[in-house]
């Protein structure tokens, strides 16, 4: 590889041709470097950088599993660095199955499978109409288009509290007030903003060769969406996928204001445990059932980032 | 005979003791969530669901920010819940007013509510045009300054008896490294401490005069000046609290970091969970021991209208049992609260809550600034002492002019 | 069928990309009905006295005249504007950073991703009480760092009046900037090998293809990013309810807490959407006319 020699020192790290053509070639494999350079100047820096990073990020969360861990009068100590002198599991078996939220003593594990209802549909049909929102914009522009989407955008900045009243009227007008699909339809809307613009914004900066390709092959509007555009994009879907679940998922007043107490998410619990106003607060407890709510897109994190993978084939295309 | 059969027979027996046809689900919505507000609840759905009917249960913490939109959506969007917990006095009169509200007139003179609800500020806060809309179900009252005696120990001077002798040993306590009073970052406890003081300060009749004729001229006069004085010193003293939450602050008086905190009869709980007893490592002083006087502020149920006859009938079970004295009592010790009426025997009560009671007997109540005033003047109040009590620069003075403001424009 | 006829002279223009048109019906709908609608809706009560309940009981300007009257207003618009500006520069070079190095084919990349998001994940009610911890001078970072020797060390931003916004930012930086890095990720893996390829033929030092090269293509991600951050930044608010109330004082305050606040807590839905409107005005002054650049002026492609 003789052009490696033209490189100064701060790109010295940039792999070999063969390695990125193999990372390439198994997509999602490992992709790891050779271990013969585990110790250049280089791998310190980045590695080295991202633990220190890393650390900042954990920090709070050794605070919150330190204290879930603890008892109460151990936590009244007030020294929230130190490890538990004592550990007790109660307070997440608490804070999963019986902890009290007026009635109801069964804990967060009440509403999960309500959040699993309400987030699963409500994060595919967002997803799957901004996708077609943002390909329509980015490749099918009509007249009129830009002004549906600027609205849209100044829609992402209305705190949406505010917007709570109006739609309770336009849900109760079509009847869908206090129902799943009326939730559904409130996280589609709010969602829509955000994904629209993410999606937009990606499908235009494709290569424009890949769609005239395809045009020219006589593949329409939906042909060309499934066959091209969705498996060119798996890191933006992954995006939004993160955006969507975290907010579905830990979304509480939407929840509460327009369904009812069958449908009532696992936030409301949460909500219910943490945020007790004029009651005693078990800190213990509360960071338990924290952690153990956001345990669900902490997941989804995990297992999507297989598909955070070079996406783009415009290589494959063009050669 | 089946015997499985009838084993299925006798267990329906056994559920409906009552012998009630059809139980009714009544959802009710409530912010009582924390353990033991819960263990309270608990009280108030075994009475319920012993009638035969069922109360499908809706908790939602968040008093205001939560709960407000929950309803006014819920009632918009023509889906009531049966039954909901809301402040009574002015943040309801609205709801009322619109005619969403029902009007529970029937059940409270057949019940008597009139003689036996005491004090009997608590129906007129359920009261708008001689209709009855809400039943009231405990008193909860902020005229308390609870004391460390470990934190007065260490620093050598007595416990003090009275709110005078607490500024005079502020100093001891700061000498000793103690903060002296205990004031939490968030806005309403600051300015539920301001409307303390006025009681205890000011006296009754004052504290009437601004929050009950929204008299500015009174509000921005001398003896309200003394209050700001003491408010003042309580700046003073609460310098170096550093917490947000109440609870945080009442944990400082149960350390002994903090000589003391003025805070509502919950803030009891916490030292209760913590192992202390009333009279051995807290005191309790009722009106800050100068004016014993209690306010009588509170919660209490409000019932929507339904359509649905069955759901009605319901509603009028559950309100007559939200009165009932067995459920007064089991609800009331449990939720460390004072019961609404008066002939009910609290004998579990612990000292501080007897202080309570003997103080409600002598009839020394207030209605309460929730009662007195808008949720509207109320905030602007907040907004107004978390400034105050945070600002060392702002000078007591300009603080009245400000609050006579509020005063001025408050409905 | 799909909608792509090609000559401009067919007599049915509706028909024209009709596909596209009837997939972007709920997006219409949305920004017609809801967005537009409930503005429009939320506006007119804003002239209104309304309290808990929305009424059509015209009061004129008064809302607004109380608003600007509030120092609580002036200071929560004060703070939005010192918050906005820090938060907007370090979020986008802190996620940038994060997503080069990530990209540079690391071991762990999962892991490493996983825990700069999960701060995303958690609920800020909670994560908000442990930045109070560490940020308390009592038990959190400035008393470990005094036990350690240095006595006179002070960090007590949330206690501070004059700094407590930067407190705020600490929490809202670990919070929001894993999510940044990510978008940031994806629009890096959206650029195409061969870029790289050529830039080291050429022999061009890997800082410069990134500056001069790949992030003026990564000028979509950046958009969306920058949309992101800005309408999190204006509708900022359970971080600064968890962190401070608002607090020391009134110091901490935003105006999406005010719009809040009166809506819910005081009942006085007239005086939250006066709020609401304010800050809707001043969102479209500056976004309306870069929307129009940016999205109106033909496709953004080279």
């Amino acid at each position: 590889m003789p052009e490696i020699a033209a490189f100064n020192a701060i790109a010295a790290g940039i792999e070999p041709e063969a390695e990125k053509v193999q990372a390439r070639a198994t997509l999602a494999g490992p992709r790891g470097r050779k271990p013969r350079r585990a110790l250049s100047g280089r791998n310190i820096m980045v590695y080295g950088t991202l633990i220190v990073v890393a650390l900042y990020y954990l920090l709070p969360l050794y605070v919150m599993v330190m204290t879930s861990l603890k008892g109460m009068p151990e936590i009244r100590l007030g020294n929230i660095f130190a490890p538990p002198l004592e550990i007790t599991f109660e307070p997440w078996v608490k804070a999963w199955s019986s902890a009290c939220t007026g009635l109801n003593c069964d804990g967060l594990s009440r509403g999960f499978w309500n959040s699993v209802r309400i987030t699963v549909p409500s994060t595919l049909v967002s997803i799957a109409i901004a996708s077609i929102n943002g390909y329509a914009l980015a490749n099918w522009r009509f007249k009129g288009a830009d002004l549906f989407f600027t609205i849209l955008i100044v829609g992402a900045f209305i705190p949406y509290q505010v917007m709570i009243y109006p739609i309770v009227i336009v849900l109760r007008e079509i009847g869908l007030y206090g129902s799943l699909t009326g939730l559904i339809i409130v996280h589609t809307i709010f969602g829509m903003p955000i994904l629209t613009l993410l999606f937009r914004n990606y499908f235009a900066g494709l290569p424009e060769e890949l769609f005239k390709a395809a045009r020219v092959d006589g593949a329409g509007f939906w042909t060309i969406y499934f066959r091209i555009m969705l498996p060119m994009s798996m890191p933006i879907f992954v995006v939004a996928m993160i955006l969507q679940v975290t907010g579905i998922w830990n979304d509480f007043l939407f929840g509460v204001v327009f369904t009812r107490p069958e449908y009532y998410p696992m936030t409301v619990q949460l909500n219910n445990i943490v945020n007790s106003v004029q009651g005693v607060k078990e800190y213990n407890v509360n960071m338990a059932a924290t952690i153990l709510t956001g345990a669900v897109p902490l997941f989804v994190y995990f297992v999507s980032g297989r598909l955070f993978v070079r996406g783009i084939a415009a290589g494959a295309v063009k050669g | 005979m089946n015997l499985r059969s009838f084993a299925a027979a006798l267990a329906v027996t056994v559920a409906l003791p009552f012998g009630a046809a059809n139980a009714t689900d009544l959802e009710v919505t409530h912010w009582w969530t924390s353990g033991g507000e819960a263990a309270a609840v608990a009280e108030l759905a075994k009475a319920f669901d012993a009638t035969g009917n069922h109360w499908v249960d809706g908790a939602i913490a968040g008093a205001g920010s939560t709960a407000r939109p929950i309803m006014v959506s819920r009632l918009t969007g023509g889906d009531p819940m049966g039954a909901t917990q809301f402040n009574h006095g002015r943040q309801a009169e609205e709801l009322v007013e619109a005619g969403l509200m029902r009007d529970l007139t029937d059940v409270a003179t057949k019940e008597n509510w009139k003689d036996i609800i005491r004090p009997a500020s608590l129906l007129d806060s359920c009261t708008i045009d001689g209709k009855i809309y809400c039943a009231p179900v405990n008193i909860h009252s902020w005229q308390w300054l609870w004391l460390s005696n470990a934190a007065f120990k260490k620093a050598g001077v007595d416990v003090p008896k009275n709110w005078d002798e607490f500024v005079a040993a502020a100093p001891a306590l700061e000498k000793a490294g103690i903060v002296p009073l205990a004031v939490g970052g968030q806005a309403w406890q600051s300015a539920g401490a301001f409307d303390v003081l006025i009681v205890a300060l000011a006296g009754k009749d004052t504290f009437l005069k601004v929050f009950g004729d929204k008299d500015e001229e009174v509000a921005a006069g001398p003896e309200i000046a003394k209050v700001f004085k003491a408010a003042d010193d309580a700046r003073r003293m609460s310098k170096g609290t550093n917490v947000q939450d109440w609870n945080q602050a009442t944990n400082m008086v149960i350390t002994g970091k903090a000589g003391g905190q003025i805070m509502g009869d919950w803030a009891q709980g916490e030292f209760q969970l913590a192992g202390q007893k009333a009279g051995v490592d807290y005191t309790c002083l009722p009106g800050l021991g100068v004016n014993e006087v209690i306010a009588t502020g509170g919660d209490a149920f409000y019932f929507p209208v339904l359509k649905d006859e069955e759901k009605s009938k319901a509603q009028e079970v559950l309100a007559s049992t939200l009165l009932n004295p067995a459920t007064q009592v089991a609800f009331n010790l449990k939720k460390g609260s004072l019961p609404v009426r008066g002939d009910v025997d609290l004998a579990a009560a612990n000292d501080c809550m007897k202080k309570g009671l003997d103080i409600l007997a002598k009839g020394n109540v207030i209605q309460w600034t929730d009662q007195l005033l808008s949720a509207d003047s109320q905030k602007q109040k907040e907004d107004l002492f978390s400034e105050f009590f945070a600002n060392p620069s702002m000078t007591p003075e300009e603080a009245q002019k400000r609050f006579a403001d509020i005063i001025a424009s408050a409905d | 069928m799909a909608g792509h006829t090609r000559g401009s002279g067919r007599p049915n223009q509706w028909l024209r990309n009709l596909n596209a048109k009837l997939a972007s019906i709920p997006m219409i709908l949305t920004a017609v009905v809801i967005f537009l609608g409930g503005t429009i809706w939320t506006v007119v009560y804003s002239f209104t006295n309304s309290k808990l309940l929305p009424r059509l009981s015209f009061v004129g300007l008064d809302q607004y005249e109380r608003l600007w009257a509030a120092p609580r207003w002036l200071m929560s618009v004060q703070n939005l504007a010192i918050y906005g500006l820090l938060s907007l520069i370090f979020s986008l070079a802190i996620g940038f950073l994060l997503a080069a190095l990530m990209d540079q084919k690391i071991r762990f990349e999962n892991t490493f991703r996983t825990i700069m998001l999960y701060p995303f994940a958690l609920s800020f009610i909670v994560t908000g009480l442990v930045w109070q911890w560490l940020l308390n001078p009592e038990y959190g970072i400035q008393s470990v760092v005094r036990s350690l020797g240095w006595t006179s060390f002070a960090f007590d931003p949330l206690y501070n009046a004059n700094i407590v916004i930067y407190g705020i930012l600490i929490a809202a930086l670990w919070q929001g900037t894993g999510l940044v890095m990510c978008l940031m990720l994806a629009g890096l893996r959206g650029i195409d090998e061969d870029i790289w390829k050529a830039a080291r033929v050429d022999g061009i030092p890997m800082w410069k293809t990134y500056v001069f090269v790949i992030i003026p293509m990564m000028r979509g991600v950046f958009i969306t990013t920058l949309v992101i951050i800005a309408s999190g930044i204006v509708k900022v608010y359970d971080l600064v309810v968890a962190q401070t109330s608002g607090g020391p004082g009134i110091a901490s305050e935003v105006p999406a807490k005010y719009v809040y606040d009166y809506m819910f807590q005081a009942q006085n839905l007239g005086q939250g959407f006066a709020a609401s409107t304010m800050m809707l005005i001043t969102v479209a002054i500056i976004i309306v006319p870069w929307a129009y650049l940016e999205f109106g002026g033909g496709r953004k492609r080279a």
